[in-house]
């Protein structure tokens, strides 16, 4: 492959991870609303379309139509910079995210991820950690206390709980050897997922990324009750829809991410034999993935309506005094399979 | 620091959140595939029993008169001054009855005073909840579409000599 090429692969599967990327986000939206009625006894959204099908284009076409309104105490640049930066980051990351094995097509062989990068996860972490400013940032700008309050609170929360996801990740590592997410998903072959190897790691990391990316039990940046909607209080029309689709963007990612490393990628355990054809091999194994990332999806979501939210000293307590130290005691427990157990 | 017991201490399991929050999930999993209560309004439409304080209504005996002998109870007892009673002579044998009789449904507080005190049994409250108007001088319900068929208002006014 000459460069050319390459840069036209690579273009074209930006777009095609772009587009589906929007496409499962206004779907998330969707299916949010749809599970938050369903956990209460109620039918959700079903009068746009189909079941209510096109009721996020109808959302996305209300939010376009709105005004976009800038307080006067707002400081302008940032105030417009801080939803960019949250989409941005939002969308770079999935770059890293491979979602099966190479495929052969047309002659070229293609690997079904953005940019295969050995630094994959270093990358994912330091873009994740960026998050972080699109919310202190849009808190801060919007000279308003609420959108400050939350915009600290997010910053503490993200800071906080990045530790132990940091150390739960190095368990990871430690046992794949490497920290390019390809090699982390072949560890993972068969039945030897991250998150049955290492159970406490998979715990941490699963409740790091609710913090993360500020879900439910973790909301405290965005707490409706106290801080009327926290760091977006004072956003309206596309900037809102913005943070809106960065945050589900994020829960796609974190949810990939927790595929990706702790429940073995797109391995579907013993498929290699039943001695299927190479191409149903691949299309399963993408299926498995993209299976497995929907049903981590839905457990947000099913988290989300069913745990009340963390008290703000509850919140920093479990972070601090639980998450770590179990992160901590998971490598340590890591680094003893790789010693004495693993050959 | 002394820290405060509390009454019921949570025990171990309690303390290490993770089956607790498997029970809530379990519970609000099992309420995702109960069936739904939602009533999807205009096509399926509310039936409210016997009890449901709708619009009140006049009732009309099979031969097409009216009950009420306008002796004005219900326009004195409305406490939002809703009722209009204009009283007039008729030869038939209950003597009375009302040539104009209005209800303000903008003023209606659907509270049924005017049911209870009514001594003819000449106004009940319907099950007609769909009240909407383009302006005000159509909110004001005149005789024309208060009156109606007693054989549709049986249901209430066996509730009503069953309860009041
Ligand atoms: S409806 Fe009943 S209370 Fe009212 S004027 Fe007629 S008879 Fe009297
Ligand atoms: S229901 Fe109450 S408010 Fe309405 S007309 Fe009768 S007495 Fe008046």
């Amino acid at each position: 492959m000459n460069i050319w090429e390459i840069i036209v692969i690579t273009l074209i599967k930006i777009l095609i991870v772009f587009t589906l990327l929007l496409l499962t986000v206004s779907y998330l939206v969707y299916f949010e609303r749809k599970i938050s009625a369903w956990a209460q006894n109620r039918i959700g959204p079903n009068r746009t379309g189909w079941k209510g099908a096109l009721q996020p284009f109808a959302d996305v076409g209300k939010l376009l139509l709105k005004e976009d309104i800038v307080p006067v105490n707002a400081s302008k640049v940032v105030h417009t910079l801080a939803p960019v930066i949250a989409l941005f980051v939002a969308f770079t990351t999935f770059a890293v995210i491979p979602i099966g094995p190479d495929i052969k097509l047309f002659g070229y062989n293609i690997q079904l991820v953005a940019a295969d990068v050995n630094i994959g996860i270093l990358y994912v972490l330091a873009l994740t950690s960026l998050g972080v400013y699109a919310i202190t940032f849009a808190g801060w700008s919007s000279g308003s206390k609420y959108s400050l309050l939350g915009g600290i609170r997010s910053s503490a929360q993200m800071i906080s709980y990045e530790i132990s996801m940091g150390f739960s990740v190095a368990g990871v590592l430690l046992l794949a050897g490497s920290l390019r997410p390809y090699d982390i998903v072949y560890s993972q072959s068969g039945w030897l997922w991250n998150a049955v190897i290492q159970p406490i790691g998979f715990i941490t990391f699963f409740v790091s990324a609710f913090a993360e990316t500020n879900r439910l039990p973790f909301d405290l940046p965005e707490a409706e009750p106290e801080l009327v909607g926290g760091y977006h209080t004072e956003y309206s029309s596309m900037k809102f829809a913005s943070f809106f689709l960065a945050e589900y963007a994020n829960m796609i990612i974190s949810g990939a991410l927790i595929v990706t490393l702790y429940l073995g990628g797109w391995h579907f355990p013993w498929l290699e034999s039943f001695g299927l054809a190479p191409w149903l091999v691949v299309a399963i194994q993408i299926l498995t993935f993209i299976f497995k990332l929907a049903f981590i999806l839905f457990f947000f979501m099913w988290v989300r309506w069913s745990i009340p939210r963390f008290r703000y000293d509850q919140l920093m307590n479990l972070g601090w005094k639980v998450m770590f130290p179990l992160s901590l005691l998971n490598l340590v427990w890591v680094a003893i399979v790789v010693m004495y157990i693993k050959p | 620091m002394a820290v405060k017991k509390r009454t019921k201490d949570l025990t171990f399991w309690q303390k290490i959140y993770l089956p607790e929050i498997a029970k809530g999930l379990a519970l609000t999993f099992k309420n995702m595939v109960k069936p739904k209560y939602t009533i999807e309004y205009p096509e399926d439409k509310f039936i409210p029993p016997p009890s449901y304080r709708g619009r009140p209504v006049l009732v009309m005996e099979a031969d097409g008169e009216e009950r009420c002998v306008a002796c004005g109870l219900c326009a004195r007892v409305c406490p939002p001054l809703a009722i209009e009673v204009q009283a007039s002579e008729t030869e038939k044998e209950k003597e009375r009855y009302p040539v104009k009789f209005e209800i303000n449904m903008l003023r209606c507080i659907f509270c049924g005073f005017c049911e209870e005190v009514c001594p003819e049994e000449a106004i009940v409250m319907s099950k007609d909840y769909e009240l909407a108007f383009t302006s005000r001088e159509e909110a004001i319900y005149g005789k024309d579409k208060l009156l109606t068929p007693i054989d549709q208002l049986n249901d209430r006014i066996e509730f009503l000599r069953k309860y009041k």
